[in-house]
């Protein structure tokens, strides 16, 4: 189908486009990449009155390292994030995950801030954000507010980003010198929506966890920051340890039925996923066995 | 404020400049403007890959573009790189493997494939696999295509060698 009737406005600049938004507010899209939001108003699922393309807007495109942080703008794109030696150096959970975000020519459309406005819950970038502590950074009338990725998803499609607001940036820590990553999603097909998706980022001293983050995606209605993790940090980790784990990652999730995946294929596969993570950042193949998907 | 928007573009190497309205879409541009119907319309929704062209030199779905987004880009479609010649190999490679029966994803393939190409002179099958997995054939089952761009990578590479 076709997307309904809309006007049409290209912002000049974050100002005008703030401007824009203030006058419309929930009238009103942002447009920045479009590979979701274009498909939903072309299923009519929505249909905005005003769409506000802020596609020019250079000074939100880019990547910057400085003292110890990573500022990514909103409007980098997933092809960006994929290819900048800068994210490969200091965050390469994101390169790695960028690399299972949709197809090549989605990737040379997509942006950041968009995915993570958009918000699905199957997406891989907020999971990303979580796992990484990410901060990100809203423009609003008269003010900037800097919302930590944990509270920032609210439910499928929902964020804490007000109609007036612009998604402008995100900040991400540099990730430890001595971290090391998993990340690993099931689909049908390669570049599909994930049926269950793990980015994880741990620091491992000595066969232990020093520090393990697990952000899942598509186990309910936001992506999660597994308080389970705790469960396995610090200790020596044995088939107890772990299935104890997995018992606090169970209670911990809330998948929901769809085309895809009934709730509990959706806690089976979590479960793999966890131990195919544990298992490959401590080398431990005795983790793995019995985790079949 | 549904009025339409100027816009100007570079489209196969010419100056195209039209008003249009901003629910109309790239690959509706292209077909119904200018008479381009190479650019295929499948799914309208980004899936299927047949509205695949390229934009400033990158692959993208003309579907999810709106036209008034393609103001001051350079766009290249299936017509443009095929007059061109750049991808008379790729073509006659489909041709002779029979890496098309119906053709309705054809030069959505075929941009996809010459994209890989032109970034990686000599992809294994699973790299053209991935680089394809957002490209939907219906008729043939993508063997034969997978066939035809390696064939074309090899014969590119042993002619640069």
């Amino acid at each position: 189908m076709k997307a309904s009737a809309f006007a049409y406005a290209r912002a000049t600049s974050v100002a005008n486009a703030l401007e824009l938004l203030t006058v419309h507010g929930e009238r009103a899209k942002v447009l920045s990449g479009g590979q979701s939001l274009l498909p939903a108003m072309n299923l009519r699922l929505i249909a905005p009155e005003l769409i506000i393309d802020i596609g020019d807007l250079a000074e939100l495109r880019g990547v910057v390292v400085k003292g110890g942080v990573l500022t990514i703008g909103a409007l980098t794109r997933h092809v960006d994030l994929l290819k900048s030696p800068e994210i490969a150096a200091h965050a390469s959970l994101l390169t790695d995950a960028v690399a299972h975000i949709a197809h090549p020519a989605i990737r040379n459309r997509g942006t950041i801030g968009g995915s993570l406005a958009h918000a699905d819950p199957a997406s891989e970038l907020p999971a990303c954000m979580l796992t990484l502590g990410a901060t990100i950074i809203v423009h609003g009338p008269g003010r900037e507010r800097r919302i930590a990725a944990s509270e920032f998803f609210a439910g499928i499609y929902e964020t804490a980003l007000r109609p007036q607001e612009l998604l402008v940036a995100v900040e991400l820590p540099v990730s430890p010198k001595n971290s090391t990553y998993f990340f690993h999603e099931f689909a049908r097909r390669h570049g599909d929506y994930a049926i269950v998706g793990l980015a994880a980022q741990a620091v491992v001293n000595d066969g232990r966890f020093a520090d393990l983050r697990l952000g899942f995606f598509a186990v309910g209605d936001r992506p999660l920051l597994a308080g389970s993790a705790g469960k396995l940090v610090n200790v020596t980790i044995t088939s107890a340890v772990f299935s104890e784990a997995c018992s606090a990652l169970d209670e911990e999730l809330d998948p929901l039925e769809d085309q895809q995946a009934t709730p509990a294929m959706r806690r089976h596969l979590a479960k793999v996923l966890l131990a195919r993570c544990v298992s490959s950042l401590l080398d431990r193949p005795d983790l793995h066995a019995g985790a079949s998907a | 404020m549904t009025t339409a928007v100027a816009i100007s573009l570079s489209v196969n190497g010419e100056r195209v400049e039209a008003n249009v309205l901003p629910r109309l879409n790239l690959a509706d541009f292209l077909r119904e403007h200018l008479k381009l119907t190479g650019t295929h319309v499948g799914c309208e929704h980004g899936v299927c890959g047949a509205c695949t062209v390229r934009v400033n030199g990158d692959i993208v779905r003309s579907c999810l573009l709106l036209a008034v987004q393609a103001h001051n880009a350079t766009v290249e479609t299936i017509e443009g790189v095929s007059d061109s010649g750049e991808i008379a190999d790729l073509q006659s490679a489909f041709r002779e493997r029979n890496a098309l029966q119906c053709g309705f994803c054809t030069p959505g393939m075929l941009m996809a494939a010459q994209d890989l190409l032109k970034q990686s002179s000599c992809p294994d099958r699973e790299q053209i696999r991935e680089h394809l997995s957002g490209n939907y054939c219906r008729c043939t089952g993508y063997q034969a295509v997978i066939d035809a761009i390696e064939t074309t990578a090899r014969a590119r590479a042993e002619r640069l060698s």
